[in-house]
């Protein structure tokens, strides 16, 4: 066991964790933050997508030890200091941009990503961006317009509003 | 003026907020004191004799607690299967034991040989692999036909073939179908295959087994979409544990889509192991494990005729189906080829005869059974390309060879044993046509094809049987369970309600939009109505979620409840006021004596229910709870048309759909935002189906699209934004809401278009293909091409 | 996934060291290695971790112009920092799905030589050196077949060096589920000729068309390739293509990656 330290969501963590301890298992076991998801094995699904030193990756395909000295940020750490949604997570919201929810932390962490590079995607960009980030409920339609939405684009026009 | 609360209005989820912040309470989120793990050593063999399993080794492994090997269920019952088809002469299906660990043989890739329980995930799966097996393999059946030869090897050698049934239905019309097909002006023939898909709900399953000794109560922790049924079968039938001494919970689910609400056998091993080590154990599944032991779905393989008189009336319909098994009979499996798709083979269409076949068949693969729309998928998809094909060679418009056909009058006696209660085909055609832009699709064909594109538009119809179901009914189809729900409005002293209910919400979105039905009953505010679910120890009963019938049957039973709970505070009520009972009115929370302006509000009569100083107690009860049970009277009718655009790059084959636009008649609608959803993720499962999900086995039963990197979910830019539409509402005339249900329309209404859209865009181009069977990736369709 | 050691040097020497026993397997990105790991398929005794080395992070071009790429840098990086090289910039924000650009690297992906893998054919079609700890290698001797390169154990790629053609483009077309290659052509056009390197395609893995870079050395249009094309036989057959659509495929990107390099 070796011990690793890094921040996450703006709070010092640590622990002690094995060579193949992946930043997923520490997050969800060691720390309980359970809201970053597994769900699949081969590194596409993206439901574990989080932020690690600013850059989105997927937490199920890098090593805890990897992570050592790292700014981590995960869903639990997206809200307004207040607690409320921020921007992102109320047009999740607003727009019926999630169903079952196992996906979307990895979507609200990939769109934050997104819009941290490109402030007003259009919506090519943003199916292109989702790539890496599989749902099973939505049909992707109202997560595309629920990010048009957090960039301040008028969606109202798009069809079935 | 769109509502902005109570039923029809948009009210935003509030199941929203603990999923973005990442405060839901998944299965695997669950972790218990002194917990052990489970792994599995599934079979990668998919037909073998087992002839010697070693474990002392593994055994003796560090961290390992048990090994687990068949002979340790010996003594234990297997898996049921929940509904029992007697075939077309009258004899039951052949129905082989399923065990929860192999028993002597192995008869798929991912059956479990056997199970080890260590104090980690890792230890457990090292010592997995350090137990010595020898399995002799013999020869895997995989293809249905072959499996039907007489000198096929036997999937199980107590059975006397691979044929689980044959099935007619409805057996009395075939001779007359046989007859109008020989007579007929016009026959159109079409072989189909309806691919093999596997689920993939995002969350894989995951299950926690704990027990106490002291109380003998054991806790099964599951990804279920229905914990009261597998409270049922594993109890009765696999552990014999009464049902007082068994909880199931089943928490925040993330999707199931069908393949949840089966009895599975990890289930039973974690409940039974913790039983026998006294410690909870848990299981995880990882994706890889879900391609091989989750039910899959489809898998079917058809011919249809149909045929039709000189003025292209539908005459008759004429199928012949093989339908996938695979080893072992899942829970509801045998109902999916026969219930829940010969009864959908009339369509939205007057054919006075009809003869559907299906023959189903063991193989060597993993179980097969319901996945979103389970066999109407599967009707809806034949029943539409055939039409498509006929109208192509009669070189009529294939919308208007529809139209001519469509019932127009309601209630409607179809000749497959269903009563469509309602429907109007030709208004959902009619907004089809307007949010579709078919008057502007020439136009557009015109731009793809001077990018060097062909494009094609595909339409088709849809009807599915959803609400499932009435109970008598089923019973005499078969079904081993009855299909009521239950509801429970317990409303508390000072007025808020709290409803436990026996559907289960993963990703429906029933935390918001029951309390929404509620809300509108009472006048209430909809904050004041909480919704509980997934937990056998809170909730009265519940056959839970699949088949479109949450709102249909458990919204009804609410909705009962409610009256329940509205007669009884209304007797409060005219006590409090000193009124006949027969004069109050409950309106926006507040109890009136008609014509005066005494009046007493919701939360003064509920506290005086439970605070009963001033209160009829010679008449009533104290309390204000009340629970109904609400057996439908027949199943709802949601129908639709759906129309895709699609694009062809003719020098690749790759198909990308350009739009998609749904016209559904869902009946009434609670929320149309949560319906919207629904539709658009039902939409993408079936253009996924269409284009680009197979589950491929090769001839020794190997399983090919074994992950994400061979099986293709559709990604956010494999779709378009959809054009949905459910303006056109004829209620359902048989349930207190006057709903249909809509989880599954977009499923099984989507792939026929996407195929018909591909098969235009090709003869548009000059290349006269009659038909290619799905998924129509670049390759088939470029193959296709080339004749 | 096996236990193993997991060591962070932060030098190339430090790597190499640590690299020594048999067991052991350098980390680069992990896009690749860690799933392989999850599935058991590797049982490395030791992981030795290259991301801490930084001296083979960083993209900068040398005297003779070449874009001189470090072996760990992430794709993400080539995607943003080369602008002198377009089409590898296309190809590399490409690969993958964001989160995968912002782990993987282009020694890892080079290294492991999956035969649908994008960058082996930008190298190969640029006729790329790959510089190790020990040596450097010319693209055109690198490649041995799937999964199969010219390095030795416990060898390092600290550097890529890619000469700039005057024209390039790169055409992927994606399978359907992992969004890899299911063939992928990049089409390269320098002073004294075309290089075309063809990747997902065949079961030698990445390969050079050489017909086809004869025609497009004396003219370089669509045209010059339209009646040419490569045999079915020796092309990966499987659920997402037969052999004859794979070579069939060849053609059309070949065809487009020309159209588009101008």
């Amino acid at each position: 066991m070796t011990k690793v330290s890094m921040t996450v969501n703006g709070e010092a963590a640590e622990g002690e964790v094995e060579g193949r301890t992946l930043l997923v298992e520490f997050l969800r076991e060691e720390l309980g933050l359970t809201g970053t998801h597994v769900g699949c094995d081969t590194s596409q699904c993206g439901a574990c997508v989080v932020h690690v030193d600013g850059k989105d990756v997927k937490a199920c395909t890098i090593f805890a030890l990897e992570a050592e000295g790292a700014e981590v940020r995960t869903i639990e750490g997206m809200a307004n200091p207040d607690g409320s949604l921020n921007v992102i997570q109320q047009a999740f919201q607003d727009h019926h941009g999630l169903q079952c929810g196992f996906c979307t932390p990895g979507m609200v962490m990939s769109a934050a990503a997104l819009l941290a590079e490109n402030p007003k995607p259009s919506e090519h960009e943003i199916r292109d961006y989702l790539e890496g980030n599989i749902c099973r409920c939505t049909g992707y339609h109202n997560i595309v317009k629920a990010i048009m939405a957090a960039s301040g684009q008028d969606v109202s026009r798009i069809a079935a509003e | 003026m769109p509502k902005d609360h109570g039923i029809g209005a948009a009210s935003k989820r509030r199941e929203d907020v603990r999923f973005l912040t990442g405060t839901g309470n998944y299965t695997d989120d669950i972790n218990l004191p002194r917990q052990l793990y489970v792994h599995f050593l599934r079979s990668d063999i998919a037909h073998g004799e087992i002839r010697h399993i070693d474990t002392s080794t593994a055994e003796g492994m560090p961290g390992v607690k048990r090994v687990f090997t068949g002979k340790d269920f010996e003594g234990v019952g297997g898996l049921p299967c929940g509904w029992q088809v007697t075939d077309r002469h009258g004899a039951p299906m052949q129905e082989p034991a399923h065990p929860v660990i192999a028993q002597g043989k192995v008869r798929h890739v991912g059956e479990i040989l056997a199970a080890v329980v260590a104090d980690s995930r890792e230890r457990a799966r090292d010592a997995a692999e350090a137990i010595e097996f020898d399995i002799a393999e013999l020869p895997a059946v995989v293809d249905m036909k072959a499996a039907l030869a007489s000198d096929a090897p036997k999937v199980h050698e107590d059975l006397t073939s691979n044929l689980c049934y044959d099935w007619g239905f409805v057996e009395d019309n075939r001779d007359k179908v046989d007859e109008a097909i020989r007579t007929a002006a016009h026959v159109t023939t079409l072989e189909l295959v309806n691919n093999r898909l596997v689920a993939n709900p995002m969350e894989p399953r995951v299950a926690v087994g704990d027990y106490h000794r002291a109380t003998d109560e054991s806790t099964l922790y599951t990804t279920s979409q229905n914990p009261h049924v597998i409270r049922l079968l594993m109890g009765a039938f696999v552990l014999g544990i009464p049902e007082h001494k068994l909880r199931v919970v089943a928490p925040d689910v993330g999707g199931g889509f069908g393949s949840k609400i089966f009895h599975y056998a990890e289930e039973a091993f974690v409940t039974f192991a913790a039983r026998q080590l006294g410690r909870p154990v848990k299981w995880t599944s990882t994706r890889s494990e879900a391609f091989m032991s989750d039910a899959h779905g489809r898998d079917h393989v058809t011919k249809i005729e149909l045929a039709l008189d000189a003025d292209h009336n539908f005459t008759a319909i004429r199928t012949e189906t093989h339908a996938n098994m695979g080893a072992y009979l899942s829970t509801f499996a045998p109902s999916v080829p026969t219930w829940l798709h010969g009864t959908l083979m009339a369509g939205n269409y007057r054919t006075p005869a009809i003869y559907v076949n299906v023959k189903a068949v063991f193989t060597n693969t993993v179980p097969v059974d319901a996945y979103r729309g389970a066999g109407r998928p599967e009707a809806t998809y034949q029943l539409e390309r055939v039409i498509d094909k006929a109208a192509r060679e009669l070189g009529v418009d294939p919308v208007e060879l529809r139209r001519k056909n469509f019932v127009t009058e309601f209630p409607y006696a179809t000749p497959v044993a269903v009563e469509y209660d309602t429907g109007d085909y030709n208004a959902t055609m009619d907004k089809l046509a307007e949010i579709a832009d078919f008057a502007g699709f020439e136009a557009r064909r015109k731009e793809s094809e001077a990018r060097g594109k062909l494009r094609g538009l595909g339409v088709n119809c849809y009807i599915e049987a959803c609400g499932i179901a009435p109970s008598n009914l089923v019973g005499q189809l078969g079904a081993r369970a009855g299909l009521y729900d239950a509801a429970t409005v317990r409303v508390n002293a000072t007025g808020s309600i709290s409803v436990m209910v026996g559907a289960h919400s993963h990703g429906q979105g029933h935390e918001t939009s029951f309390p929404q039905v509620i809300a509108e009953m009472l006048g209430i505010d909809e904050s004041q109505v909480d919704i509980v679910h997934g937990d056998t120890s809170k909730i009265p009963f519940g056959m839970g979620t699949y088949g479109s019938r949450s709102i249909a049957v458990c919204g009804s039973a609410m909705v009962r409840a409610t009256e329940k709970v509205i007669a009884k505070a209304k007797k409060i009520a005219a006590h409090l006021l000193e009124a006949s009972e027969a004069d109050i009115e409950l309106k926006d929370g507040q109890f009136t004596v008609a014509g005066t302006d005494k009046s007493v509000a919701w939360g003064d009569v509920t506290l005086a229910a439970y605070v009963p100083h001033n209160y009829p107690l010679e008449d009533i009860e104290p309390g204000l709870e009340e629970t109904a049970f609400y057996d439908p009277a027949n199943f709802t009718f949601p129908a639709g048309a759906y129309a895709c655009e699609v694009e062809v790059d003719p020098e690749t084959g790759k198909v990308t759909i350009e739009r998609f636009a749904a016209a559904d008649d869902f009946g009434n609608v609670i929320n149309p935002m949560i319906v919207d959803g629904q539709v658009h993720g039902g939409l993408a499962q079936g253009i996924g189906q269409a284009l680009l999900e197979n589950c491929a086995y090769d001839a020794n039963g190997q399983l090919v699209s074994a992950s994400y990197m061979d099986y293709a979910m559709p990604r956010a830019d494999d779709v378009p934004f959809y054009a949905v539409d459910h303006s056109c509402q004829t209620p359902c005339t048989h349930n207190p809401l006057g709903v249909k249900g809509c989880g599954e329309a977009g499923a099984i209404g989507s792939p026929p278009s996407v195929v018909n859209a591909v098969i235009d865009a090709l003869h548009s181009g000059g290349h006269k293909v009659a038909h290619i069977d799905m998924p129509l990736t670049p390759s088939r369709v470029w193959a296709a091409m080339q004749g | 996934m096996y236990a193993f050691d997991f060591v962070r040097p932060k030098s190339l020497n430090e790597a190499v060291e640590a690299l020594q026993p048999e067991e052991a397997m350098a980390l680069g990105g992990g896009q690749t290695l860690i799933p392989t790991l999850k599935q058991r398929l590797a049982s490395p005794s030791k992981l030795v971790s290259l991301k801490g080395v930084e001296e083979i992070r960083g993209i900068c071009r040398d005297d003779q112009g070449r874009v001189c790429i470090g072996g760990g840098t992430t794709h993400a990086e080539v995607a943003a920092g080369v602008p002198e090289y377009p089409a590898l910039a296309a190809l590399a924000a490409n690969i993958g799905d964001p989160a995968v650009r912002n782990r993987g690297t282009i020694g890892g992906s080079l290294a492991n030589n999956d035969p649908s893998a994008c960058y082996p054919a930008a190298a190969l079609a640029s006729g790329a050196t790959i510089v190790t700890n020990t040596r450097e290698i010319a693209a055109d001797d690198y490649f041995e077949g799937m999964f199969m390169t010219a390095l030795e154990e416990g060898e390092i790629i600290t550097e890529v060096r890619f000469p700039v053609p005057q024209a390039a483009n790169y055409q992927k077309f994606e399978q359907p589920a992992s969004r890899f290659a299911l063939v992928g052509v990049f089409v390269a056009k320098f002073e004294d000729g075309v290089r075309v390197a063809v990747t997902g395609a065949s079961e030698e893995g990445v390969f050079r068309w050489t017909e086809a870079e004869e025609a497009l050395s004396s003219n370089f249009s669509p045209d010059a390739v339209q009646g040419l094309s490569v045999p079915a036989e020796g092309m990966i057959g499987d659920l997402h293509g037969s052999p004859e659509y794979r070579a069939h495929l060849v053609g059309v990107m070949t065809r487009r990656a020309v159209a588009a390099a101008g």
